[in-house]
């Protein structure tokens, strides 16, 4: 029976997404569709995931596979049907539009009667059957999506069969589920909402057996045998009714249960019957949770014989299927191997035939914002040695319960090995960071690193509570990872940086903690040195109205292999940490606050610097953004994690407001100039006025930079740290640190060596120094490893700082203007996030091109020469409404980029010719018909509603395929070339953070 | 072919605050025609039309190629000084009962180094309180009109001079649309408006600028296709020196500016009418920009020290001297765009950019920023 369980859809509240829908199939013999809201998708084997992209904007609500030919059929939530055809290009398969349908409505009738409830590919491929609101079942045939009139099934008819008694005059309701004979594929048996289930046999219109329901149903399947079938319903019960000979009636099922009964339940939304050789069947079904104490789970329950498992999900169920081979022999058992269950946030995969039913590791869709993403940061080019290592201990950490493999393995990936292999690493608001395999076009995870363990907080108590609950009944099971509540926003990841040649490692956090990790194979117990800076520097007149900083546990702590922190730094007043640098060979992490800048000697444990850097008239850099938080009681607290709405419906609410958060912007600005009162009267508007020094939140630092360079004079370089803030500040501090030797003898000095202050007072997002040839400085090791080329420190060294408004680039020692680009005065868009990146020619690894890129606040990406800061091209990347994708965007060094196109999911685009990572996949379909009439070409000219665009996800941009804009506007510059790593990008703006503390 | 043209004049405040100029120096730009120049004697008095002091005796002086200052008195060294038009010829005029005839002569516009330090220092005013009326750095440029020959005169082109004043630039923008002629009709199309000016302002007090004027460029750029947000933008980034060009809601001031101009004699009428070929001068526009672009760097030589203390100390004082004003070399045939052409003890010539504000006030300015 060649019937993969098609996979229903429904997608999320309409209108909700400003993305159009996408459509995402994965493949193979066995092919498992599965739609997103947007966003890209990953699906089949490891690696094969195929993209489509409906010209309408509406949701997609069902989704279809067509067993064995590759064809795939979507109902969007405006009631039209669209047939898409896998093709095969170059080798490569590809997913098109090819026709659409919608259906005709019926005179004298609400357009409302027509809509599609249900839709059941007929498994001889030739037909489609849809379900409506209205009762009636009509059938397309396929490929064409021609509606047979003839063969229509009216509720009417039906109705003909049914009993007086039971008719009473009332409607059946809309068609609920429809399903195949599992034998005789003429059979259709038809449930309608009012409870009534009808066996039709097809070719002769005939009703074979009435199932007279009185519960209102929610679905139906069939026992594979085809003798018995299971109805589920609204009242969380289901039934069991047999199935016999022709022209029967049946009252009564042959049983009836609620399994959470006795009290009143949730409806069962989607029941399965599986039957299985080792033993009882299996009966898996959604929903039906008691109302009163678990009506906000979202369950799905495993019943085989006594054993019962409730596997509760942390967001909605939206579908699930079983997977078992494709060919079950007549009178043989159906035996699945895994439960497959897509829930709004995350897809879980369990297997049943491993007792305890584990769930199997996904080697990819692990969602990213199990809890939400704060910040990210991308390591090219991992040495192995690394890589092995932290492979190793994330399998440590999580041992595999499961042997089996991975149950969807449709389709052959064709991308070639990763020539390189990439790390992203994400931060969260939980306090962990996320490892993930980004070499190729899916992340797969690697290990995780909490830093809550750290600090005293109130949640594992609270763990510990919720663990004694649940073992009583129903026997819940928590299933998957995805748990966006935090329950100290304290803990949240603000900056990660990692050395990854000493496996070294910097996080820092929004309560201004900044804690030192090294990597290490063995578990440990040891204490963590914790040290406070004061940032305010004896400033007086400042009280930090925010948040307490996080009390540091005391004591020996027990670490688990893996990255094990040595030292916490904390910042007075506790803000969260906007800038951080590391130098390995130094031993010396900066980090920056809105109130200063400090540094920190990790070996020796003590602080070489602090710099306050906050303007005396700066209130609003007192006010911690999460002031409010400490206020809420404890309970109140537990009580909104359960009311709480998923980040998706959080990132639904930014877009739909930006718009009026701008307005209230603009308010707040009227408000500030006590303008007369005929100013409420006019419309949005913009307040035109230089940056002050005085501006709010002015002392924010926003990078730091370290440095080995020319900063005194011409003769002598040594090291150096640089930091930049959001007023247009440059401090630049020489450091004496002592050679490897007498670490432990000598203390780091610094000393101030100059001060730059842009007139133009823009933030400073990035700085970095180039060397004699122009070439960026290389990374701490980079040259002693023999990785990177010596820099050229005859030459006379540069500086390129960047600001929100432009680009310049300094001679050193002596500071004086080089060359610059004065972006926003030319384009009126500011830099959001740059990135030093080498661009190696398509033709020649050799030929590598240093050059700036730069992400707008219009989402536009802008390349420039380095240092002579040339336009070279620029082009479209991310909508500029989308400014969480923005914020989240970063860069790696060879040019390419992620951001986040939905709280869950990166996008990746290319900015080089060289290196793009695309997914290329191969599905083989056996098509049962002749479908050359479907190429392209021809039914484009056969269908007006063909696709106009086909989306790729995940390499959208490389230069030579984009219309390549060149940025007018006059350069005034003189001559060079090159560059690479700026790995300071600014993760916020002064907008953001007013946004945030609005 | 016209020959794009410059003066500035410099007077004192007491008697010649008119119309639109709250100080005292003024700029006037206008074209000669290069082959023929005319009489100096015309040239004088379209100098004295130009500027309406039809009355008032001046000195004429022009800056060569070398950046000396010297003198047009005869219609020798005046034709001489047209035909180093670069093609701009900078044009100084004092009155002459305040002149100072050292000001001429050779190296005198490549003095300033020791000008700006004179004025950098604040207690040299204090000691001369005689002078604090009609000093020429009492009174900076705030506002002007200019590329009036080569726009249409439908459009303004104002310069606002942010710089070192305490006035905010006091103006507000708005989307809107407005009505422009095309091949198929009249057609609306969206724009930027002015939606609000602040009394008391910069925008305000110039009376160059008024509510629902449309821009129509920032510096040179034009705005259509920009975002409010894009423009909003462009603005601020070039707020030291924000050049806006203008449709003015009421065009009936753009007659009151052409009768001023016109009547005059000889060539001077066709120079300074409006011309109507909308030239943009990027490049005068660019060149002239770089003045706002002197970043402060501060060298250190101090002591090493652990954690230095941000308050600002008396030493910051002494300090201010190592302050130095970096500045972008030559650009289009311009003088150095820092230079400031300013002599302390004459007090004559005119500034022709503005200077960093001196004394206590650019010490409050930056007084955060000094730490050694």
């Amino acid at each position: 029976m060649p019937n993969p369980t098609p996979l229903l859809l429904h997608a999320g509240a309409p209108g909700a997404s400003a993305h159009p829908p996408q459509l995402c199939v994965a493949g193979g013999g066995r092919v498992y569709p599965r739609c997103f809201f947007d966003g890209p998708p990953r699906y089949g084997a490891p690696g094969v995931e195929l993209t489509g992209l409906h010209k309408e904007t509406a949701t997609v609500t069902q989704l279809h596979f067509l067993p064995g030919q590759g064809w795939l059929l979507s109902l969007l939530d405006d009631n039209t049907l669209h047939l898409w055809e896998v093709c095969q290009k170059e080798g490569c398969s590809h997913l098109e539009e090819t026709r659409s349908f919608g259906l005709p409505g019926r005179p004298g009738c609400s357009p409302g009667i027509t809509r599609v409830t249900v839709v059941l590919p007929m498994a001889a491929g030739a037909m489609v059957c849809l379900g409506t609101e209205g009762g009636a079942v009509y059938f397309v045939t396929l490929p064409t999506l021609t509606l047979l009139e003839d063969k229509t099934l009216f509720p009417d008819e039906i109705l003909q069969s049914v009993p007086d008694d039971y008719r009473c005059g009332k409607a059946l309701g809309p068609v609920e589920s429809i399903q195949e004979h599992p034998q005789n594929v003429s059979r259709l048996l038809i449930g309608y909402s009012r409870g009534l289930v009808v066996l039709w046999e097809q070719s002769t219109r005939v009703v074979q057996h009435l199932f007279l329901g009185n519960q209102q149903l929610e679905s139906l399947a069939w026992e594979q045998s085809g003798k018995s079938i299971v109805s589920s319903h609204s009242d969380g019960g289901y039934m069991v009714w047999a199935v016999s000979g022709t022209g029967q009636r049946t009252q009564q099922p042959v049983m009836s249960t609620i399994p959470y009964g006795p009290f009143p339940c949730k409806a069962i939304s989607k029941i399965l019957w599986r039957t299985c050789e080792s033993g009882n069947p299996f009966i898996i079904f959604s929903g039906g949770m008691p109302r009163a104490s678990y009506g906000d789970r979202h369950c799905v329950s495993v019943l085989q014989g006594q054993t019962l498992a409730t596997l509760d999900f942390t967001s909605r169920v939206i579908d699930f299927f079983t997977v078992q081979s494709a060919e079950v022999p007549g009178g043989g058992f159906e035996n699945p191997r895994a439960l497959v269950v897509l829930v709004e946030e995350e897809l879980v995969a369990i297997d049943l035939q491993t007792p305890g039913w584990p769930t199997i590791p996904a080697p990819y869709l692990a969602p990213l914002h199990s809890s939400a993403i704060t910040c990210s940061c991308h390591v090219s080019n991992v040495p192995l040695k690394l890589w092995e290592r932290i492979v190793s201990v994330g399998e440590q950490q999580s041992p595999r319960q499961s042997s089996a493999a991975w149950p969807i393995d449709g389709g052959k990936n064709l991308a070639q090995e990763p020539t390189q292999r990439g790390l992203l690493l994400t931060g969260h608001e939980d306090g962990t960071v996320r490892f993930w395999d980004a070499s190729g076009v899916s992340l797969k995870p690697l290990y995780k690193l909490g830093t809550a363990n750290i600090f005293q907080t109130d949640c594992e108590h609270n763990d510990s509570l919720n663990q004694a609950g649940e073992e009583e009944w129903p026997p819940f099971r928590k299933v998957g990872c995805f748990d966006p509540y935090s329950d100290d926003p304290r803990l949240g990841v603000q900056k990660i940086v990692l050395c990854k040649y000493t496996a070294k490692m910097v996080v820092a956090g929004t309560a201004g903690q900044v804690l030192v990790m090294e990597l290490s194979d063995e578990k440990s117990e040891h204490a963590v040195s914790v040290a406070t800076v004061d940032l305010l520097q004896d400033r007086e007149g400042f009280t930090w109205k925010g948040h307490d900083r996080l009390a540091p546990r005391n004591g020996p702590l027990h670490f688990p292999p893996g990255f094990q922190p040595s030292v916490l730094v904390q910042c007075v007043p506790p803000a969260a940490v906007t800038a951080v640098t590391l130098h390995s060979e130094w031993n010396l992490v900066a980090f920056g606050t809105s109130h200063g800048f400090g540094l920190f000697d990790y070996y020796r444990r003590n602080p070489v610097l602090a710099r306050c850097t906050l303007h005396p008239n700066d209130s609003l850099a007192m006010e911690g953004p999460l002031s409010r938080v400490k206020s809420l009681k404890k309970s109140l607290r537990q009580s909104f994690r359960r009311i709480r709405k998923s980040r998706v419906s959080g990132k639904k609410r930014l877009n739909a407001n930006s718009p009026s958060s701008k307005v209230q912007e603009a308010n707040a600005q009227l408000a500030e100039q006590a303008g007369p009162p005929e100013v409420e009267m006019t419309p949005v508007q913009r307040r035109i006025e230089p940056r002050s020094a005085d501006d709010s939140l002015s002392g924010v630092v926003r990078c730091l930079y370290f440095a080995d360079t020319f900063l005194r004079d011409a003769a002598h370089h040594g090291p150096t740290m640089w930091a930049g803030t959001n007023s247009g500040s440059v401090f630049a501090y020489a450091l004496e640190v002592p050679s490897q030797e007498k670490f432990s003898e000598r203390a780091v000095e610094a000393v101030l060596g100059k001060e730059i202050q842009l007139m133009h007072r823009a933030p400073v997002v990035a700085i970095a120094v180039l060397d004699g040839r122009g070439n960026p400085l290389p990374e701490p090791y980079e040259v002693s490893r023999d990785l990177a080329k010596a820099p050229d420190m005859q030459g006379s060294h540069s500086m390129l700082i960047s600001s929100e408004e432009q680009f310049k680039v300094f001679t050193l020692p002596k500071v004086s203007a080089k060359t610059k680009f004065k972006l926003t005065a030319h384009e009126g868009c500011r830099v959001r996030k740059v990135a030093l990146v080498s661009l190696a020619s398509a033709g020649s690894e050799e030929r590598l091109e240093n050059c700036l890129a730069c992400l707008t606040n219009l989402g536009d990406i802008h390349i420039f020469t380095v240092p002579s800061l040339r336009p070279q091209v620029h082009y479209n990347c991310i909508r500029k409404e989308d400014i969480s994708g923005i914020a989240s965007c970063v860069f790696t060094k060879h040019g390419q980029g992620f951001y986040l196109i939905s709280p869950s999911e990166f996008e990746r685009f290319s900015l080089s010719a060289r290196n793009v990572t695309e997914p290329l996949c191969r599905l083989e379909v056996a098509r049962l018909q002749d479908t050359s009439c479907l190429s392209p070409a021809t039914s484009l000219a056969l269908c007006p509603g063909c696709p106009q665009s086909l989306l790729s996800l995940d390499s959208p941009g490389s230069p030579e395929e984009h219309p390549a804009a060149f940025s007018p506007g006059p350069i005034d510059s003189p001559n060079s070339s090159l560059e690479n790593p700026l790995d300071t990008t600014g993760d916020i703006t002064v907008e953001e953070v007013k946004d945030f503390l609005a | 072919h016209l020959v794009p043209g410059k003066t500035s004049s410099n007077f004192r405040g007491k008697t010649q605050l008119t119309g639109l100029y709250h100080f005292g120096a003024e700029f006037r730009r206008f074209s000669l025609e290069r082959s023929k120049p005319g009489k100096f004697e015309e040239f004088y008095g379209l100098l004295q039309h130009v500027h309406k002091i039809p009355n008032v005796d001046v000195l004429v002086g022009y800056t060569d190629i070398h950046g000396d200052l010297l003198p047009i008195n005869n219609d020798d060294n005046y034709h001489k000084a047209v035909s180093t038009a670069n093609p701009l010829l900078r044009i100084f005029i004092q009155r002459k009962e305040d002149a100072d005839y050292s000001a001429f002569g050779t190296d005198t516009m490549t003095r300033k180094k020791n000008v700006l330090s004179n004025v950098l220092r604040p207690d040299n005013h204090k000691k001369k309180p005689h002078i604090v009326i009609s000093m020429p750095q009492d009174f900076r440029p705030v506002s002007s009109i200019i590329d009036v020959d080569i726009l249409p005169e439908t459009h303004r082109r104002v310069r606002l001079y942010k710089y070192g004043t305490d006035k905010p630039l006091g103006f507000y923008i708005r989307d809107g649309s407005s009505v422009r002629v095309t091949p198929h009709g009249l057609e609306k199309v969206p724009g930027i408006f002015i939606s609000r000016l602040v009394p008391g302002g910069l925008a305000q007090s110039t009376g160059l600028l008024a509510v629902n004027d449309e821009v129509l460029e920032v510096n040179g750029i034009e705005v259509s296709g920009k975002s409010l947000d894009q423009v909003t933008d462009m603005m601020i980034a070039n707020s030291r020196n924000l050049i806006i060009t203008v449709r003015p809601a009421n065009q009936r001031n753009n007659v009151v500016r052409n009768s001023r101009t016109s009547g005059s004699s000889g060539q001077s009428t066709e120079s300074s009418l409006p011309s109507s070929t909308p030239n943009l001068l990027g490049g005068v526009l660019q060149g002239e920009e770089e003045s706002d672009e002197e970043d402060i760097i501060i060298e250190d030589s101090g002591e090493p020290q652990q954690i230095p203390k941000a308050a600002p100390t008396s030493e910051s004082i002494e300090s201010l001297s190592q302050i130095e004003l970096l500045h972008e070399s030559t650009q289009n045939g311009f003088l150095p765009s820092s230079e400031v052409n300013l002599n302390h003890s004459a007090g004559s010539i005119s500034m022709e950019y503005e200077v960093p504000e001196p004394g206590p006030k650019s010490l409050e300015e930056d007084g955060t920023i000094i730490t050694l």
